[in-house]
């Protein structure tokens, strides 16, 4: 009996290092593949080479990586800072100062998170046309910085918060948009992290909306670049691996840096 | 709450009221009119139901309808019963460097969907390393055209979907089995439920608010499927077909060429959209009824019993 569940123990071992194996292995291939030829990679050579320079170069030289790189940057810092202050407020007036007809409309904008992108794209297209927006970064911060699912989300953080502690400020005198700023914001710190880290990457990955909105190749994003690369002819393998690699370590970085808020963030609309 | 106070409060509201209305509401709004109208060039007219008439008798729609649900059909119970049982083995607090293994899972979740998919179409490629390995392995003795067979153009879609997205509906799973009082598991311990029984009988039924909620996010996220099939099939957002066979054209790929490939027709796409919405709608209150447990139908039966005795 005993040497049996030790048995099923090494079994279990065995399955999720292969399991985490499968996981890991691509991270390690484009990386690996960022230092080589096409031909070593198509080869199947599984170690550092000695073409990263020349990879790089090509990168940033043919392709313009940097600029890239400084617009996704952009749109995506612009995203995070218009989504905590839109949709840390509306999330705080939501709770705060409840009343009828605001809980109705709570309630209609979490039924339009059923309503897919494709829908809102068509009509978001002809606005942003109107409005002569179309192929500027503008029209892409614009359009992410709109999120009934952010709002949501900073809904239920703030249901806990103590409001005695707001009551109190109030009796002392202070604006209703002081007491936000100056003493709920300072106290919610992690769960903006969370919202902050969350549509950080969200915005940093998007594709379909830039991909309708910009045009020009000086504008294009890091998801657009590496999506036309790979869609050419004839592939160069080794530099579109470091393209990946280099639009893929922001998020690694703020994963390992910050997994706890990270997986917070996606949690966070779940509360049980 | 004083009448003033409440006023403040859309004060907070308001900027958010604005954007949503212009960005969110109208194009609901607007979109929906869309769909009785045929847009061609700049010259719209109202159609009235032509355009979801048109529907039952488009190929392409039908094709786009049939590939989405396939992909939903295969891809996501296979994803949530995995990530279901890496959530048990992760849940065990005797597990050796589970914080490892649970990291290690996790880690595809942080990638672009378009920067796996692109890994993922290298992997697969006709003079790519699977083929390279299968073949120096002799489990085949030519190379497979994964990406120009239709239905292996499937399976490495669904494949890599589920390297993408096990890892993170398990840490979904995990951190409702944690909210799980470990007292209970050892309560049954001690009565001598196996494993196997302790997971049927006492994790599962606790996680199904958990299920539901993953499985209701994983099915619109499947049937919004854009930027995968976009990118793995050859040639891109340019290409002639989706995938052999147009195998990847799902219905977000086929809203996308209605209006950005092909003469645009906005109106027709847009009823397109709002077949997305319905099936979404519809499946949402499916699933909702099917997650409510048994006791609780029966209660409502029998309210409705004495509702009407």
């Amino acid at each position: 009996m005993k040497r049996n569940i030790r048995v099923s123990r090494v079994f279990l071992y065995l399955f999720l290092i292969i399991v985490s194996f499968i996981c890991v292995f691509p991270f390690y291939w484009m990386i690996v593949g960022s230092t080589n030829t096409p031909i070593q990679i198509i080869a199947g050579k599984m170690t550092f080479g000695s073409h990263f320079v020349e990879n790089f170069h090509t990168l940033f030289n043919n392709y313009d990586m940097l600029r890239i790189l400084m617009n996704s940057l952009k749109i995506s810092g612009i995203s995070v800072i218009l989504i905590l202050l839109i949709g840390g407020m509306a999330g705080y007036g939501f709770q705060m100062y409840k009343s009828n007809l605001k809980e109705k409309l709570y309630g209609f904008f979490l039924l339009t998170m059923m309503v897919p992108f494709a829908t809102l794209m068509i009509p978001l297209f002809k606005i942003i046309t109107k409005l002569n927006l179309l192929d500027t970064h503008f029209a892409v911060i614009i359009v992410s910085a709109v999120s009934a699912f952010m709002i949501f989300f900073f809904r239920q953080s703030f249901i806990n918060y103590p409001t005695e502690i707001l009551e109190a400020a109030r009796v002392d005198g202070a604006g209703e948009f002081r007491i936000f700023f100056n003493i709920f914001v300072p106290s919610m710190k992690s769960t903006f992290a969370a919202a902050a880290i969350y549509s950080f990457i969200t915005s940093w990955n998007s594709y379909l909306w830039p991909l309708i909105v910009l045009q020009s190749n000086e504008k294009k994003t890091t998801t657009l670049l590496i999506s036309m690369m790979s869609s050419s002819y004839t592939p160069e393998y080794g530099v579109i691996m470091l393209a990946i690699v280099v639009a893929t370590l922001p998020t690694i970085i703020i994963f390992f840096a910050f997994q706890k808020q990270f997986v917070q963030g996606m949690l966070g609309s779940v509360k049980q | 709450m004083g009448k003033k106070l409440s006023m403040k409060g859309w004060l907070f509201i308001s900027p958010a009221l604005i954007l949503l209305a212009v960005f969110l509401v109208y194009p609901i709004i607007y979109s929906f009119y869309l769909s009785f109208t045929s847009t061609k060039g700049i010259i719209s007219s109202f159609v009235g139901f032509k355009n979801y008439i048109r529907l039952v008798k488009d190929p392409m729609f039908l094709l786009a309808l049939k590939n989405t649900g396939i992909i939903l059909l295969i891809q996501v119970p296979i994803m949530l019963i995995s990530a279901l049982i890496l959530a048990n083995i992760l849940n065990d607090r005797k597990l050796a460097g589970r914080g490892i293994f649970r990291t290690a899972i996790f880690l595809p979740s942080v990638t672009s969907l378009i920067a796996y998919t692109i890994l993922f179409k290298m992997l697969f490629s006709f003079d790519g390393i699977i083929n390279r390995l299968l073949l120096s392995t002799g489990i085949v003795d030519h190379p497979l055209e994964w990406l120009t067979t239709p239905k292996l153009a499937v399976f490495v879609l669904i494949l890599a979907m589920l390297w993408r997205w096990t890892g993170y509906n398990t840490v979904f799973y995990l951190s409702a089995m944690q909210n799980i009082s470990y007292e209970i598991y050892e309560a049954a311990e001690i009565d001598g439920a196996s494993k196997t029984q302790t997971f049927l009988r006492i994790t599962l039924p606790l996680l199904k608010p958990m299920i539901l909620f993953t499985t209701i996010m994983s099915t619109i996220g499947t049937l919004q499927l854009f930027d995968e099939p976009m990118n793995l099939s050859q040639g891109g957002v340019t290409a002639a077909t989706m995938g052999p066979g147009n195998c990847f054209l799902t219905l977000s790929v086929y809203i996308y060429n209605l209006c950005f490939k092909y003469v645009p027709n906005f109106g027709y796409a847009a009823t397109v959209s709002y077949v997305i919405v319905f099936i979404i709608a519809g499946l949402t209150v499916l699933q909702f009824w099917a997650g409510q447990s048994n006791e609780e139908k029966d209660a409502k039966k029998r309210l409705e019993k004495e509702g009407k005795a």
